[in-house]
């Protein structure tokens, strides 16, 4: 299953300047971690030391903050886009 | 010059990084931290030093991020500590004070984060100060703009109150409203920060120096309260970066020696219903913050997605205070009792704090046995909107004695029969 994941400029010197990347997978995790096998680097930059996401890494499905969904086990279906974004300052 | 910042630092991950205009760690995307010297500090500060400074936060300079001979200065800071004694009997609490920082020169405590940010703005050769603002802030930028001769973009959400739009415009800089809320425009003003490099965006690119302005009302709570700390302290929670730095700030006097060690002073966050992400957050005992979409006459706090929403949730968790969201009918109520019992006139987020402290005094939160501090942070002028159809006259009447008298009769009637 095909999922697109946007990738945010700070993180693009990974994806060889690529600002969407197609990958596979079931659920956020799996895309994520798809993510970092097609792009080594990734994932210790979206994950902590535990394997949880970061906390100024937000990814979204659609509109929707996967931390308000499922979390990584949160399912994706093909066609469907992830973005990830850094948390923004302010206030 | 000599400041003593050895840099920034990643708040997530540790990474250093150099004293630039620098906020977001380029690794893990956590926000930087403005590290010191905290030995050259404490070598160097002493209570006398401070007393012997002006009366505005400069007088904190040690403790600041930013040292200059001349800063970017209209007077923030060192506003009034008042006991408030009558508030208290109402409320049954017992020490209670108010810190009243409605007495700024832009009439918030917003003026105490604008001048550390634009001096430092100005160190680095920023030309133009810039933000994303619920309006207090758009206040202070321009009007610390102006008296640097730095051009002002300032950017707020449409629906603002008139006094903030007036006073924002009247010092002559750009104003840009945008059809959304203050979390688009803040957003907007995230993109921005690419796009306009050469602007200082306070609360964004500049934000890890404007955050420490507000260290210096824990500073001036502890100095004024004769070097001692309070107990508890209540404080307003928009982004949640004024409660997480006001922790920080008890937190220094005791490593620099101002303080003989590091105070357990409890940290209370105060919310509008209509925007309370953090006391939700708090009241659920969970580190999730669900961003809201913000409805409250508070719009100074009005920010669904706050940026230091874990911070503040870590600083109350972790000094033993609480937090409370009160409704828009209870911030009238609470604007009227403290004008009624201390004489001081705040605006809706004043009126959110005092609200809250009444309902964490009324649960047993805040207690009797404690010394406590309020921070009623902006003036009620600017808010006026909020209290349409209580700012009437006791009487309109004709120029006659006769029609005086029989105006107050008729009030003492009313008042007799309540």
């Amino acid at each position: 299953m095909s999922v697109t994941i946007r990738i945010p400029t700070q993180l693009r010197t990974l994806t060889g300047g690529a600002g969407a990347v197609e990958v596979d997978g079931a659920t956020v995790g799996e895309a994520l971690k798809q993510l970092d096998a097609a792009h080594p680097g990734l994932a210790e930059r979206l994950f902590d030391a535990d394997g949880a996401l970061r906390r100024f890494v937000n990814v979204f499905l659609a509109d929707e903050d996967v931390r308000f969904l499922d979390g990584l086990a949160t399912p994706v279906a093909a066609g469907q886009t992830l973005s990830i974004v850094p948390a923004v300052a302010g206030g | 010059m000599v400041d003593c910042v050895t840099g920034l630092r990643c708040r997530e991950c540790a990474r250093p990084f150099p004293a630039e205009a620098l906020h977001v760690c380029d690794y893990c995307f956590g926000p930087l931290e403005v590290a010191y010297d905290y030995e050259r500090i404490a070598a160097t500060v002493t209570r006398e030093r401070i007393a012997a400074g002006p009366r505005s936060i400069w007088r904190y300079r040690d403790l600041l991020p930013v040292d200059d001979e001349a800063p970017v200065d209209l007077g923030a800071g060192f506003t009034p500590l008042v006991r408030a004694d009558r508030l208290a009997a109402e409320l049954g609490l017992g020490e209670l004070w108010i810190k009243d920082d409605t007495a700024n020169p832009t009439g918030s405590f917003k003026d105490r984060v604008v001048s550390v940010a634009l001096t430092k703005a100005r160190q680095l050769g920023f030309k133009v100060a810039a933000c994303a603002s619920t309006g207090n802030l758009a206040n202070s930028v321009a009007a610390h703009a102006a008296r640097a001769g730095l051009e002002s973009v300032v950017l707020i959400p449409h629906d603002l109150e008139a006094a903030k739009v007036t006073m924002t415009t009247i010092y002559g800089g750009t104003v840009i409203a945008v059809e959304g809320t203050y979390d688009d425009v803040n957003r907007l003003c995230a993109e921005l920060t690419s796009e306009r490099p050469s602007w200082a965006f306070v609360n964004v690119n500049v934000r890890t120096y404007y955050a420490e302005g507000s260290k210096t009302l824990a500073f001036e709570i502890a100095e004024q309260l004769g070097w001692e700390a309070p107990d508890h302290v209540v404080v307003p929670i928009g982004s949640g970066s004024q409660l997480t730095k006001v922790a920080k700030g008890f937190r220094e006097l005791g490593e620099v020696g101002l303080l003989d060690e590091v105070p357990e002073v409890r940290i209370s966050g105060a919310q509008a219903e209509g925007c309370s992400p953090v006391a939700t957050a708090f009241a659920e005992g969970t580190d999730a913050i669900r961003p809201v979409r913000p409805h409250t006459i508070a719009k100074s706090l009005a920010i669904g997605n706050p940026a230091d929403g874990w911070y503040a949730l870590e600083a109350m968790r972790a000094s033993g205070g609480s937090c409370a969201a009160v409704t828009d009918d209870e911030v009238v109520e609470a604007i009227g009792l403290l004008a009624r019992t201390e004489g001081i006139f705040a605006e809706t987020a004043g009126g959110v704090t005092i609200a809250t402290l009444a309902k964490l005094a009324a649960s047993g939160a805040v207690r009797r046995d404690e010394r406590v501090v309020a921070l009623v942070t902006g003036h009620g002028l600017k808010t006026v909107e909020a209290l349409t159809g209580q700012g009437r006259p006791s009487a309109t009447i004709a120029p006659t004695l006769d029609a005086f008298d029989a105006a107050v009769r008729d009030r003492e009637e009313s008042e007799s029969t309540r």
